[in-house]
């Protein structure tokens, strides 16, 4: 039980990364993407390949720290590939075009025998925990946060808001997408490469478009463009289908018919999220009367 | 003309065939995708759902000792009307949320359609009655069996009744009057809520029959089936230009013809994989489709 919630524990955090991640681009941004997992999957199977290709003499914690800037810079090489073509697109064409990339990432995976392919790539070693985990979550949170309140958050923010506006207000709207999704691609990487060296072993099938689609729900449950909703909403999706598995034989085998009408029924009542566009400041609750948090 | 050439131009025959026939299915699907998304914009992610329940209303319709000719029109009628109560009692209160909203309970229906399936049916593939005997056909080296024949000429006569139905009756009319402007077909005395039901139910009958003509070609139906051919037929009506017609028809034949191409001349394992490339090839050539024109954006 305790190992249970430990390993939910840990796989929150990842889905945190992840969700926030999102956030940068979908919420924050606005720009609709679909390929998260892509970018998730090019991240664990860098690092991974670097910890069990490289085999440096160092300690494994150094080597987590290396993989993980490693997949975080993968990710980002990958996100400007596909972002400097896509992000000509708009909406739903935009959308379309991110799952396809997602998609081609992973049969470019499956096809490559050097890391597995359709095997599966195991053997990675088992380095992060819940210390490493959790200090990455704090730092995606802390650099997300500091990018949306300061002058390029701004510029970002208003792109979501009117791109057109944007544009004529002397925004280089192109350039600061490309940035939101180029950063947005390098977290996923990062928790990526946690992901790997938890597991210990990947397998393209868990990359897929139903993946992504689960990253963006957590987003938009927890509020599109706030990032304590995506926090929030990571947690949920993450305990839900646990939470229902152990209450019995009968939900655990609805679990999942459960889940879609708990998340229909909630789009009915609150359609834009748990949090909307507001934030959950724990700080302020800290802070002296009359002090602007 | 050697002998290998000749073996190349028989093989493309084949491919073509082929591709034309699983093309014309994904044309099928696509154009429920696409009737949906040009009346209310709406990407619904459960149109694949619809074909899988059109596969399975027709497979116990022909297990229940139904002929074929029957069983067709029971699967599209029945999955018509489940698309109609998904719509009423999903979809419309949800309209006017926005776009995000609509697309997540899209995305929720799909997901509830295919678990409710695995846990009513069974999560395992059941082999589909042969409701007519396979015969084949030989034109050369070109094989073609009686299963395809019915699958593209099924596929031709609801084409040419879909045409007919929106250009040249009074809900054709209508139909694109509402997606052409939803608030001014309100206001010359359209009822847009019947219009839109009415749109669900043709788009979801269309995906039935592919549901049953699948069954047939493949022989074998389950509960995941419409997750893979949903996504393609979006692509497919991504490619055409989505919300329109003819689009879907085009952009579902070209994606089935490069599939059973690549299949055939190189490698099975990047069959899914090209369809996406073409996808992203077209977008960034024309980021409209195929078929659909530019808009400039205005503010």
């Amino acid at each position: 039980m305790l190992e249970l919630l430990l390993h939910l524990t840990i796989l929150s955090g990842i889905n945190i990364i992840l969700a926030v991640s999102l956030n940068l681009i979908n919420g924050i941004c606005g720009q609709f993407s679909l390929g998260h997992a892509g970018f998730w999957a090019v991240g664990a199977y860098s690092a991974a390949a670097f910890t069990v290709y490289a085999q440096l003499p160092v300690p494994p914690e150094v080597n987590l720290i290396i993989g993980c800037f490693i997949g975080f810079i993968a990710a980002s090489v990958a996100g400007l590939i596909i972002g400097v073509p896509c992000l000509r697109l708009r909406g739903d064409y935009l959308a379309i075009a991110t799952l396809g990339f997602g998609e081609i990432i992973r049969i470019i995976i499956m096809n490559t025998d050097s890391i597995g392919g359709p095997r599966g790539f195991s053997g990675i070693p088992k380095i992060s925990n819940i210390f490493w985990v959790y200090l990455f979550v704090a730092i995606t949170i802390i650099i997300i946060a500091n990018i949306m309140r300061g002058t390029h958050g701004r510029a970002i923010i208003s792109i979501r808001e009117d791109e057109i506006a944007a544009d004529s207000m002397g925004i280089y709207t192109f350039k600061y997408k490309t940035m939101a999704f180029v950063i947005g691609a390098g977290f996923a990487g990062t928790a990526g490469s946690l992901y790997a060296h938890y597991t210990q072993f990947l397998h393209p099938n868990g990359f897929t478009f139903m993946m992504s689609v689960i990253i963006l729900l957590m987003v938009i449950l927890g509020g599109l463009g706030s990032i304590t909703g995506s926090i929030v909403g990571a947690i949920i999706l993450t305990l839900l289908p646990e939470v229902l598995r152990l209450m019995g034989e009968t939900i655990s085998e609805w679990r999942m018919v459960i889940y879609s009408v708990l998340l229909i029924t909630l789009m009915l009542l609150r359609p834009g999220g748990i949090f909307g566009k507001h934030e959950f400041n724990p700080l302020k609750y800290f802070k002296k009367k009359g002090e602007v948090a | 003309m050697s002998e290998d050439t000749m073996y190349f131009f028989w093989d493309l025959g084949q491919y073509l065939l082929n591709g034309l026939t699983q093309g014309s299915i994904y044309a099928l699907i696509a154009l429920g995708y696409t009737m949906v998304y040009g009346i209310i914009k709406l990407i619904n992610f459960a149109h694949g759902e619809f074909y899988m329940i059109g596969g399975f209303i027709g497979y116990y319709c022909i297990m229940g000792g139904m002929p074929l000719y029957m069983a067709f029109p029971v699967a599209m009628l029945g999955s018509g009307v489940i698309a109609v109560i998904v719509e009423k009692i999903v979809y419309r209160p949800i309209r006017s949320a926005g776009r995000i909203p609509a697309l997540i309970t899209a995305l929720g229906t799909s997901l509830f359609f295919q678990y409710t399936g695995q846990l009513i049916i069974g999560a395992d593939s059941k082999a589909f009655p042969t409701a007519i005997e396979q015969k084949m056909w030989f034109f050369g080296e070109i094989m073609i069996s009686n299963i395809q024949v019915i699958i593209l000429v099924t596929t031709f006569i609801l084409m040419i009744f879909l045409w007919w139905l929106v250009n040249r009756t009074r809900i054709g009319k209508a139909m694109k009057a509402t997606s052409y402007n939803h608030d001014a077909a309100e206001l010359m005395g359209i009822d847009t809520n019947k219009i839109i039901s009415f749109t669900f139910f043709v788009g979801a009958s269309m995906a039935g029959a592919a549901g049953v003509l699948v069954g047939m070609y493949y022989s074998t139906v389950e509960p995941m089936m419409g997750l893979i051919p949903g996504l393609k037929a979006f692509i497919a009506a991504v490619l055409g230009g989505i919300g329109i017609i003819p689009g879907a028809v085009i952009g579902g034949l070209t994606l089935g013809v490069a599939e059973n191409l690549v299949v055939g001349f190189w490698e099975s394992t990047y069959r899914d994989g090209i369809a996406f490339l073409i996808l992203i090839l077209i977008l960034l050539v024309k980021p409209a489709g195929i078929l659909g024109k530019n808009r400039k954006e205005k503010v």
